[in-house]
């Protein structure tokens, strides 16, 4: 970082960052010796690199799928053959499974990440609370592959001959619960996704609670609230936006997954409305079909949906991030 | 006691058992993969599997010492790619930002760490494959590496800004540029905040495999160089456990549960290094 010659004569433009030293000014050729434009020149860039990653990525996906963009248009989305030999490619199937996977995910990970948020923000000692935390970080930090291994040897055969055999048999007048029993299918992957999001779920929603003023507690409690009351009616309702947050977080991280959807979503581009049926998914389909893809319009077929995931989960997250940013100020401005 | 009052009572006592449930049914997921793991990747784990290549389709045998250094090779990959982009980057917001474009650098930073690793996968295909034509651990190491770069970035920058500010402070009281007492106090105070924090960071895109299996792909062999399709533990972890082997499925087993020994380590020992020195920025 001392002053290479080729670095002080770019580092002219960056002068107006620094805040001038009070008393005696400095000319910006002083400031340039000693190194503190260079400097944050330098680490300028690097924090830029942000942003040429996401325009880089954003150009290199919408160029390497230009064939399918003209050749099906807006009927890439709403027609459901997917034929390679034929190269005639419609992405409905795989539409659905990604949002009928990650909804199954939130319909079981929501009431857990947040009873669970609950019980360690508001109720445990902050000692199990830490401990128990630390704990949910680490199932946040196991690989989607090993989640995916569990799925396949242990959750796919219980749902086989456990859990859609008593599905049917108590809920079968249900669409959703009728066909052949494969154990691969929607109804995996939605389980195993649910225990995949439930981590960030949790650890979201415990922090915004936390940071929750106190005083909002107290005063529910003052009033002759019970423990419950305080955390239902004061704290929750206070921190809604952010626990609105944590979800699309969650969601954001579903309609992505990978590894363990593929393997055990049952792999077959059909629409069925039953859970035990087999199906695919977005990311699913780009991982099996990828490197077996022949063709030009194939391939970007694929990158195409590679993009619409792009695009779907940078908006949800982006909404999340301002929901989480929302609540998490509104409670330090009060504290 | 009125009844209400009874009424309320029951309903605390109950809704306050069920978010307890819930804690408890999440925690002992991690519990029951972990055991799980040990106990059938342990028994499947042998000193072979560690140091012998894979034998040939079909024959029993043979281990993964080629997916174990491929994965190193390709965190190391990414470590060069990652690293230092995420500390300087990280620098910058903590040290020398102003307000507008340092928030936007950080929300950015965070909708990259929430992009799926596949879409980073083809971005490193796009990139790197299709002008090269052929698999590589330099396509590999390139998704990982710039999945790394957010993650370091945010971190970095959480424990720069633990530093007191009396320590920058006595730094420039004693005359030092801003530059020199970054370098000299106020990294090295932070310096084990941010080891560790890359630490965190390696250990995530080290269990990634949808970002590999079309980027650096896999090999059977010792890979030559990182110009060549390289084998991963979490990409073969995936293509035997779909395999009609079952020596294959016994082998993968044991991968998990080196790969999953491997991220928690990581995992456990970051926060040990981080509870040694109380430090005020979350672990």
């Amino acid at each position: 970082m001392a002053s290479p010659a080729v670095l002080v004569e770019k580092g002219g433009p960056g002068r107006e960052t620094l805040p001038r030293a009070p008393g005696r000014p400095r000319s910006w050729v002083r400031r340039l010796q000693s190194g503190d434009e260079i400097a944050h020149l330098i680490t300028l860039v690097f924090a830029s690199s942000i942003f040429l990653v996401t325009v880089l990525l954003v150009f290199e996906l919408y160029a390497n799928s230009t064939l399918p963009l003209h050749k099906f248009g807006w009927r890439f989305f709403v027609t459901s053959t997917w034929d390679p030999v034929f190269e005639n490619f419609g992405a409905l199937p795989f539409i659905y499974g990604t949002v009928l996977t990650s909804a199954l995910a939130l319909l079981m990970a929501v009431p857990l990440g947040v009873g669970a948020a609950i019980f360690l923000a508001e109720l445990a000692p902050p000692r199990i609370s830490d401990a128990l935390t630390f704990v949910i970080e680490l199932l946040a930090a196991v690989p989607s592959v090993i989640f995916g291994l569990l799925g396949i040897f242990v959750l796919v055969p219980v749902l086989r001959n456990v859990v859609e055999p008593f599905l049917k048999s108590t809920l079968g007048f249900l669409p959703l619960f009728q066909g052949p029993m494969y154990g691969i299918g929607f109804l995996a992957a939605g389980l195993v996704l649910a225990i995949m999001i439930v981590p960030f779920i949790l650890s979201v929603s415990r922090e915004v609670l936390l940071a929750v003023p106190v005083e909002q507690r107290e005063a529910a409690l003052a009033l002759g609230a019970t423990r419950w009351e305080a955390t239902w009616k004061v704290v929750v309702p206070y921190a809604r936006a952010g626990i609105l947050g944590s979800i699309f977080l969650a969601l954001a991280r579903a309609l992505g997954e990978t590894m363990a959807v593929t393997m055990v979503i049952g792999s077959d581009p059909k629409i069925s409305a039953s859970l035990f049926a087999p199906g695919y998914s977005i990311a699913a389909v780009i991982a099996d079909q990828f490197t077996e893809a022949t063709g030009d319009l194939y391939v970007q077929a694929l990158i195409e949906l590679g993009l619409v995931l792009f695009i779907l989960t940078f908006m949800i997250n982006g909404l999340a991030r301002l929901l989480i940013l929302a609540t998490t100020a509104r409670g330090s401005e009060h504290a | 006691m009125s009844y209400r009052r009874v009424w309320r009572k029951c309903v605390n006592g109950l809704m306050l058992g069920l978010t307890g449930l819930c804690a408890l049914v999440t925690v002992s997921v991690l519990f029951f993969i972990l055991g799980y793991l040990v106990w059938h990747g342990g028994r499947a784990l042998d000193w072979d599997f560690i140091t012998r290549l894979p034998k040939p389709v079909g024959e029993s045998g043979g281990g993964m010492a080629n997916a174990i250094v491929g994965s190193a090779k390709l965190l190391l990959l990414a470590a060069l790619v990652g690293l230092p982009a995420g500390f300087m980057g990280g620098l910058y917001l903590a040290e020398f930002g102003g307000r507008t474009f340092p928030f936007l650098v950080r929300y950015t930073a965070d909708l990259l760490n929430g992009v799926p690793s596949i879409v980073m996968g083809i971005f490193a295909y796009t990139v790197v494959v299709l002008p090269m034509h052929h698999f590589s651990a330099l396509a590999g190491g390139l998704a990982l590496g710039v999945m790394l770069i957010p993650i370091v970035l945010r971190s970095t920058e959480d424990f720069l800004r633990a530093v007191p500010g009396s320590l920058r402070e006595g730094a420039l009281a004693l005359g030092a540029n801003k530059w020199r007492a970054i370098a000299t106090v106020v990294v090295p105070a932070a310096v084990r905040g941010i080891a560790t924090g890359m630490l965190l960071g390696l250990a995530r895109v080290a269990g990634e495999a949808a970002p590999l299996v079309f980027t650096s792909f896999s090999n059977r062999f010792w890979g030559s160089g990182f110009n060549a399709p390289t084998a991963s533990l979490p990409v073969m972890i995936y293509t035997y456990a779909l395999s009609p082997y079952d020596d294959w499925h016994r082998q993968a087993w044991a991968a998990g549960l080196v790969l999953l020994a491997l991220v928690l380590v990581a995992n456990v020992g970051a926060r040990l290094i981080l509870a040694r020195k109380q430090s005020p920025a979350r672990g």
